[in-house]
């Protein structure tokens, strides 16, 4: 909601789920079918930029919120060592001339 | 909606890199006003399509990779979303109806609800860069569009 808020997008239709599921849980059909009904709606009907936030729920435990990307004290030294892996491989990367070329 | 507060994202992934010992933090690209056209059409006669980040051909190296436009009858049965940063600790992304809605924008279509499903869907690769993001991958979907015809495109990011 906040990242896409701010970058400005014409429609936003905001399903409150972990990262992952945009239109619903997995195997919620009926969540899935509303949320690209309301999408197509949203693109066709509005008549200004709108944010539209649907009833979509996770049925799983609420403590999602809590844990995604959490720092704390139990993963600080796995997260710089997460860190330091993702440096080397870019710079493995580079080494090997692993980056995208500009279109011609 | 939920009576729990949104997740604040862009500073828990701002104190998530700083933990990894990144000095600089992420900043998002922005518009300055919010774009915004409309289809000028009923829904009934839309060509729909949709863009993705999750990943149809991971053997590219995700350092190169690009913008896609991919036809829908090559998508994949499940899509590569490993490299993603999706919430693996609660959920997964083994149903690809959760977050690549082919089937129902078929449904749609044979009952008249939109025009048709477009020709082909694109992937968007999740790029630090916004320059790449802005003047290359965005054009490149925006170009595939209008030749395919396309009025409305679905931006589901994982």
């Amino acid at each position: 909601m906040d990242i896409v808020t701010h970058c400005k997008v014409p429609r936003y239709l905001h399903n409150d789920l972990p990262l992952g599921n945009p239109l619903g849980t997995p195997y919620d059909r009926k969540t899935q079918i509303a949320s690209v009904l309301s999408a197509l709606s949203l693109a066709a009907g509005a008549k200004q930029s709108v944010v539209e936030i649907s009833d979509a729920s996770w049925t799983g435990s609420p403590a999602w919120k809590e844990n995604y990307n959490k720092v704390d004290e139990t993963n600080r030294e796995e997260l710089l060592r997460l860190g330091e892996e993702n440096r080397r491989k870019r710079a493995e990367n580079k080494a090997l001339g692993l980056s995208r070329q500009p279109r011609p | 909606m939920s009576d729990q507060a949104f997740v604040p994202y862009m500073e828990r992934t701002r104190l998530f890199y700083r933990a990894q010992g990144f000095d600089k933090d992420y900043v998002w690209a922005h518009f300055e006003t919010t774009p915004f056209l409309s289809p000028g059409k009923p829904l009934k006669d839309c060509v729909v399509t949709v863009v993705t980040t999750a990943v149809a051909h991971p053997e590219i190296p995700k350092p190169t990779r690009k913008a896609q436009s991919i036809p829908f009858t090559q998508a994949p049965a499940q899509f590569d979303t490993s490299e993603l940063s999706w919430d693996k600790q609660a959920t997964h992304t083994d149903d690809r109806q959760s977050y690549f809605p082919l089937e129902v924008l078929n449904e749609l279509a044979g009952q008249g609800f939109i025009e048709s499903v477009s020709r082909r869907f694109h992937f968007v690769p999740t790029q630090y860069s916004h320059r790449a993001t802005l003047s290359e991958d965005a054009p490149s979907i925006a170009r595939a569009c209008r030749e395919d015809e396309v009025d409305i495109a679905l931006l589901i990011p994982l």
